[in-house]
């Protein structure tokens, strides 16, 4: 049986009278790479903060590498990388001095060669003596993932990684995590970003502090009952508006010349889009993971309002 | 062309952000209004540059009505409150010392007989004048109380002695500093003044620099205990203090000639134990402000009563004694008794004790404080 990483049944957290995450259950194995899908505001950070002691939940229990997160924060702390939403290592040191305290925190031996060999793996070697508040986004990015993976953690959490920064940056960051990833490290990242969701094992999607839906991509998009509809040809721009509050559309989204018109009710999306046949070529496709995910996004929203 | 013709409009937008802005920053405010409010009680009140009711022993060696109508008029003065018999000459010298006395009066034996014979005998007046402002004006006072209760006592056939200048001698020995050099008291308390300025202010910024800069969660999720970071963020500074520590005395021993009449290492363990008070203090100021800038205001509102209230500018015993009490729990007051009493009065740590128990105390509560309010999550 594989080796459960994370594993919390039921947490809650509120500020105030706001209900930020409601009941979240997360059963993460050793080894896999998964990504937490969610609006701004579901509650990702929240659940991230409560699993590595960062703040403490109302309600709920569980384990993160089999230490309890609500007595043993401090074992869970030194075998887990946690990188913040944002730069959040001193812009006043330089790269060197950064990775250098980081290495005394946690009390590495041989901490000149730790850090070297970190400098050098993510490329970092030439600009070690740079200030780390002079470096570019996706250097800060390169140096905070350096920082978070030094103490060689069993997990790594990753929130929002690489916001702001450049499509190559990007691609190599994640060459980085498959790589780690490889070596048996855990790592579960928050992101926005639809392509990076799927180069995840699995994802974890959350609305409004509510687990909804999790699985591989494939599954996700299956299993979410949409049919989607791509219209294109000249009088597509002019066809959006007219579509949308029409009965059983309930997305409708331009990808480049193309409209995507989706909804779960596949009849009644027929029946709404029938009369416009004559006005573009249509075409039935199977959902992109961004339908998808607006579409459970806005079902969530709905069902929520429903029930309160 | 009017330089600000047509304005108006983008002025009155820049001024409605800023009266919304001014609105949200509550501390801010609030410090607008309370420092004025505060400065006006403090001077207005508690600052007093007449000291009275100054602590008074006397050590008579006969008691006879006209002892006893001489030590009744320092009293009817107002400026001596006598509370206390000296046991005789070394007695006097701790009680002035330990800041028992501010002043003993001294009246010999035979004094009586002397006076009646118009031998024109002695009375002394031994003052603790290290601090010139505290002492002078009773001192200067002295002898005209002296002939003014001697104008009642000498009658009748006694009258001729009410000669010029004065049946008794009021003889003045000021201890300690007896030019009376204001800044032999000025320059040891200046070392306080700069050590509470200097380190509270940086180190109140100490953890609100974390927040302000998001550094505050990493640090967090690292495995550091708050102790820890409160141990590691405020010694560097115990550092600085001990070098602003060794330019001051440089600069009173060289510069000004301050005399240095005690134990260094008493001097030294004072400074050590006063550096630490500042520097949890200010910890605690960051672990409670939000921002820098709210550091920085707690830090001032602190030091303005640091200034006034000590006894560094103004004397403390001339003070009401409510105001004396706010200036017993500042840590400077209990330091400017330490840093005086050695250099000017050469006391040994037997003599300060209690001050120093008044500066672990501070350091205790302030401490707890300090580790309770600091952050372990981010809740």
């Amino acid at each position: 049986m594989t080796e459960i990483v994370i594993d919390v049944r039921g947490l809650v957290k509120r500020f105030g009278e706001r209900t930020v995450v409601n009941g979240v259950n997360i059963r993460m194995p050793k080894g896999q790479v998964w990504g937490f899908l969610g609006p701004n505001g579901s509650g990702k950070t929240t659940t991230l903060r409560m699993i590595t002691g960062l703040l403490k939940p109302n309600a709920g229990e569980g384990a993160c590498l089999g230490h309890d997160i609500l007595r043993e924060s401090a074992a869970i702390k030194r075998a887990t990388g946690y990188m913040t939403q944002g730069f959040s290592f001193w812009s006043d040191l330089t790269v060197r001095e950064n990775l250098d305290f980081v290495a005394r925190v946690y009390q590495l031996p041989n901490r000149r060669q730790v850090v070297d060999e970190a400098l050098l793996k993510l490329g970092l070697a030439q600009r070690q003596k740079q200030l780390a508040g002079s470096l570019s986004g996706g250097w800060k990015q390169r140096l905070a993932l350096a920082a978070v993976t030094l103490h060689r953690p069993q997990l790594l959490l990753l929130d929002e990684p690489t916001a702001g920064v450049d499509p190559q940056a990007r691609r190599d960051f994640w060459d980085e995590i498959h790589r780690l990833s490889g070596t048996g490290l855990t790592v579960l990242v928050t992101t926005h970003y639809m392509d990076e969701a799927e180069r995840c094992d699995r994802i974890v999607c959350i609305a409004q502090g509510n687990l909804i839906t999790e699985g591989n991509v494939a599954d996700v998009i299956a299993h979410s009952g949409l049919t989607t509809f791509s219209a294109s040809g000249a009088g597509v721009r002019r066809l959006a508006p007219s579509l949308k509050g029409k009965p059983g559309v309930e997305h409708v989204a331009f990808f480049g010349s193309a409209l995507h018109v989706s909804g779960t009710d596949s009849e009644a999306l027929r029946t709404a889009i029938s009369s416009f046949k004559q006005d573009a070529d249509w075409e039935e496709i199977a959902p992109s993971l961004e339908d998808t995910f607006i579409a459970l996004m806005a079902r969530a929203g709905v069902d929520l309002r429903q029930q309160s | 062309m009017i330089p600000l013709a047509g304005s108006g409009p983008r002025i009155l937008a820049i001024l409605i952000k800023e009266a919304i802005q001014m609105r949200r920053d509550r501390l801010t405010l609030a410090m607008m209004m309370v420092i004025p409010i505060v400065q006006l009680i403090l001077f207005g009140f508690a600052i007093n540059s007449d000291p009275k009711h100054l602590p008074t022993a006397v050590y008579t060696e006969e008691n006879t009505p006209v002892v006893r109508a001489l030590v009744q008029s320092f009293i009817n003065s107002g400026y001596y409150d006598v509370t206390m018999r000296s046991g005789g000459p070394e007695d006097s010298s701790r009680r002035l010392a330990t800041r028992e006395a501010s002043f003993v009066i001294h009246i010999p034996a035979g004094f009586t007989r002397r006076l009646i014979r118009g031998e024109r005998p002695q009375m002394l007046i031994e003052a603790d004048a290290s601090d010139p402002a505290a002492s002078s004006i009773a001192i200067g006072r002295a002898q005209a109380i002296v002939d003014h209760a001697l104008s009642h006592e000498l009658k009748g056939p006694l009258s001729r002695q009410r000669q010029q200048p004065g049946p008794v001698q009021v003889v003045i020995q000021p201890r300690y500093n007896p030019e009376g050099i204001t800044q032999y008291n000025i320059v040891p308390g200046l070392l306080g003044v700069i050590l509470t300025m200097t380190l509270v202010i940086i180190t109140s910024m100490a953890m609100t620099r974390e927040n302000e800069r998001g550094n505050m969660e990493n640090l967090l999720a690292m495995p550091a205990r708050p102790l820890e970071v409160m141990i590691g963020k405020i010694a560097p500074y115990l550092l600085m203090g001990a070098t602003q520590t060794l330019i001051v005395l440089l600069a009173a021993r060289f510069i000004f000639n301050v005399p240095f009449r005690g134990p260094l290492w008493t001097l030294l363990l004072g400074v050590l134990t006063f550096i630490i008070a500042n520097l949890s203090l200010g910890f605690t100021f960051s672990t409670i402000a939000k921002t820098q800038l709210q550091a920085m205001q707690m830090t001032f509102f602190f030091f303005l009563p640091s200034i006034l209230l000590s006894g560094f500018m103004f004397p403390f015993r001339g003070m009401p004694n409510w105001a004396q009490y706010i200036g017993e729990v500042l840590p400077l007051t209990h330091f400017l008794r330490i840093v005086r009493g050695v250099m000017l009065k050469g006391v040994g740590i037997g003599d300060i004790a209690i001050e120093f128990q008044a500066l672990l105390i501070f350091i205790m509560v302030v401490g707890t404080i300090a580790i309770l309010r600091y952050r372990r999550t981010l809740d």
